[in-house]
């Protein structure tokens, strides 16, 4: 009986489930988006985007400089008095969801896109990032009409021309949260995606356009740091809104003062995720990879610094190791894929760099024993063992899938030491015991607090940072603030 | 032996939400070509046909019997399934309609599907179903006695029905449609681990809900537990509600990556299902020559 030998060998693996690219278009060369045409860049220089999965280009993209930015930050000037300000709120809206509504149709391009320029899995582009951004249009494009409601006995107005420079680990979702809240209170915007993932806000510029949104009220510029420094100084820009490292936040922040412009950053993180040995731990462990290893660690909010009570500590990091080890790290197209490709070679380098900083340092080391793929950018799942609470790797923020694991005793020992960091941005709680999460709550110094879940987003809930993690707030009701002016 | 207190003070509490998410993980794992081809062969090799019906009678015993050994003649290379699964006085029947070939018989017994019955019939049931020639009895959990605290009970009663098993493999029906919470799902699971369950199955199949993914997940990590406390395997049946190929795929996921490849064989895993065999046979044949067939062309028994 053959047959039944053939069973006998029971080892099953997945075979590669790629998701087809042939759906897609991309240019060979993108201009610079600028009051509702696309115009070439005054230097006429373009640099390549890449695919960090297997380093082949995907497309040459403009270089805009000051010129270029002066171009974009008129145009939106332009649209800002004659049409956008005068438009009522209702109208606006149209727009809005007529926008979210063809990103919803484009939802697969833009999917495939995102991990193609980005390097995240499509499980992740798909299920996240895609439905999420439409998604903060559509909540945003809801107050439009409704601002007087949201800010009672106030006068409502918009503050100019905005300013936004989004970073490279959420590229098209990280374009939603800055462009939804700023439309929907009559602003108009100049938008620099970052210079690695530029595709998707280009593919929005398409979509923009196909909606029909008056000329220069939405203009997106690609280019490096230096085109961002050019739209920070521009002297007729309102309001600047920043994602990104807290050294470039620092910088911007020097730049603004005294000039009248308002800011929003939204910077870096080192959270804590706590676990106590009350908590689900089968689900606390799943948490503590989502935490970690969502879109491969390049979250600002990531569970990054692990602390486990001192009773459950062994059997909460050999499941957390057990687990680690049907993660699948590799092409990020695969719709089985896990962990994708790290964003760019320097981010790569950035978090080896950590890496032998740990072992240096002499933590212990774990990864689990995956296949990596020889082109592209990878790094396998990482955990540090005892470590101490003044190592680099748990000072620093790594922004990679990497963890460091403390142990803690009591509940007074674990709320100081997630508190001992300069940035303040999430914190997970878990643990079966409703009083403990509210205590806990109220004295962990971070602006989100997820209890017994990680990396939870919804365009309802505010978003953003204690200390130098940056102030203002994204999301919710409280993300409408930075972009008005109250009378 | 720990005590029933100990044993149940360890099982973890279990974050409904939490489950949730996890299985939705494994429900977004896409399995393809080569993939699906051996998974499907495994699915089939691991399902336990059924019939527990008041009216079932010697013929459809018979017909059922020669399926679980011919599930398609038309494809070739087709495995068999694991078992046919039986009230007890049909034992003796499949056992004779069967020899000769590896498919198992399992029966029900301990007053299936209620288990409200004495302990001596309880005994008596299982003994007749073994006499008979079962190799493997699938037990009820007396629920009310679980739900109103009596767990020594509980444990008490699957440890007398496993002495009562001898060789006999013993599945352990938790009827988790009864037990509201995944929190009893994962304290039913120890208990009947650790009172020498050989497998431990999510239903009757006459309670809705059954074999949720959320629930066999809960049971599979109770499962895990155990082994990595002890060395020891224990089995896996979810039972009742699995009636796609899909979703027996996603049940195989879950295995394979919270147990791993040790469990991928009908030694450690079964689905209770009858409506599954023939979407599997009909993925099957749509593998092999690109069409789907209709229903009409795969035989109900």
């Amino acid at each position: 009986m053959a047959k039944k030998q053939e069973l006998q060998n029971n080892s099953w693996e997945y075979a590669p489930s790629l998701e087809s690219t042939s759906h897609i278009s991309i240019q060979k060369k993108y201009d610079l988006y600028i009051d509702g045409k696309w115009v070439k860049p005054s230097s006429g220089k373009y640099f390549k985007t890449i695919n960090p999965a297997n380093e082949e280009v995907l497309a040459e993209v403009a270089d805009a400089n000051e010129k270029d930015i002066d171009k974009a930050v008129k145009a939106a000037r332009k649209a800002y008095t004659n049409v956008w300000s005068k438009m009522t709120g209702a109208e606006r809206a149209k727009y809005i969801y007529r926008l979210a509504r063809m990103m919803q149709e484009k939802a697969r391009e833009l999917a495939v896109i995102e991990t193609l320029d980005a390097g995240k899995t499509i499980r992740e582009s798909r299920d996240v990032d895609v439905p999420l951004a439409c998604n903060h249009f559509f909540y945003y494009a809801g107050w439009a009409d409704k601002l007087e409601y949201a800010f009672p006995n106030r006068n409502v107005e918009p503050v100019g021309v905005a300013g936004q420079i989004i970073p490279w680990n959420f590229p098209l979702l990280m374009a939603a949260w800055k462009l939804a809240p700023a439309l929907a209170t009559g602003n108009t915007v100049v938008l620099k995606p970052a210079e690695t993932t530029p595709l998707t806000a280009l593919k929005l510029a398409e979509i923009i356009d196909e909606a029909g949104f008056p000329p220069g009220v939405i203009n997106i510029v690609t280019g490096y740091g230096d085109t961002g420094a050019a739209l920070v100084n521009h002297a007729d820009v309102d309001k600047i809104a920043f994602t990104g490292s807290t050294a470039v936040g620092k910088l911007i922040q020097q730049a603004t003062a005294g000039s009248g412009k308002k800011l929003t950053l939204e910077l870096g993180g080192k959270s804590a995720n706590i676990i106590f040995d009350d908590a689900p731990i089968d689900q606390a462990v799943e948490g503590i990879v989502n935490g970690i290893f969502f879109n491969q660690g390049h979250v600002c909010c990531a569970g990054s610094r692990l602390f486990v009570q001192e009773n459950v500590a062994d059997l909460v990091i050999r499941k957390l190791k057990q687990r680690m080890e049907s993660l699948y790290v590799g092409n990020p197209l695969d719709k089985n894929t896990d962990i994708g490709a790290i964003n760019s070679k320097k981010q790569l380098e950035t978090i080896e760099q950590y890496i032998q900083i740990g072992k240096a340092e002499g933590a212990e080391i774990f990864q689990p024993t995956c296949a990596i793929p020889s082109k592209g950018f990878y790094c396998p799942p990482t955990l540090f063992l005892d470590v101490a609470q003044s190592n680099v790797i748990v000072q620093e923020e790594i922004f990679g899938p990497v963890l460091t694991i403390q142990t803690f005793r009591t509940v007074d020992e674990v709320i100081q030491k997630a508190n001992n960091t300069p940035y303040g941005l999430a914190a997970g709680v878990w643990t079966d015991k409703g009083s403990r999460i509210f205590n806990l709550t109220t004295k962990l110094r971070a602006g989100v607090v997820w209890a017994n879940t990680y990396n939870k987003f919804d365009p309802t809930s505010p978003f953003g940072g204690y200390k130098e993690s940056g102030y203002g707030r994204e999301g919710g009701l409280h993300g409408l603030r930075p972009y008005v002016r109250l009378k | 032996m720990q005590s029933i207190q100990a044993i149940i003070s360890q099982s973890p509490p279990v974050d409904k939400v939490g489950v949730e998410e996890r299985v939705a993980r494994f429900q977004s794992r896409s399995i393809k070509n080569e993939s699906k081809l051996q998974g499907l062969k495994m699915v089939l090799n691991m399902i336990d046909l059924t019939t527990l019906e008041g009216k079932d009678t010697p013929g459809k015993v018979k017909q059922m019997c020669y399926k679980a050994h011919h599930p398609h003649d038309l494809l070739p290379g087709l495995p068999n399934v694991a078992a046919v699964c039986v009230y007890p006085t049909m034992v003796e029947l499949a056992k004779k309609e069967l020899a000769g070939t590896s498919v198992k018989i399992a029966s029900v017994s301990t007053a299936f599907p209620s288990g409200q019955a004495p302990m001596s019939v309880k005994l008596d049931d299982t003994r007749f179903a073994v006499d008979s020639g079962a190799d493997e009895i699938d037990m009820v959990i007396s629920r009310g006695k679980f739900l109103s605290g009596e767990y020594a009970y509980v444990f008490d009663e699957i440890a007398a029905i496993k002495e009562a098993c001898g060789k006999a493999r013993l599945k352990v029906i938790l009827e988790t449609g009864e037990l509201s919470t995944l929190d009893n799902v994962r304290k039913a699971s120890d208990i009947a681990i650790y009172a020498g369950a050989d497998f431990i199955k999510t239903s009757t199949g006459k309670i809705q809900p059954a074999a949720t993914m959320q629930v066999t997940y809960t049971m599979l990590m109770a499962i895990r537990d155990y082994f990595d406390k002890t060395g020891t395997m224990v089995g896996m049946k979810p039972a009742g509600g699995i009636s796609t190929s899909k979703l027996a795929l996603h049940n195989l996921v879950m295995v394979k990556e919270i147990l791993g490849d040790a469990w991928l064989t009908n030694e450690w895993f079964r689905f209770g299902a009858s409506s599954l065999a023939n979407d599997v046979l009909m993925q099957l044949v749509k593998l092999s020559d690109g069409k789907y067939q209709s229903p009409d062309y795969f035989s109900i028994d």
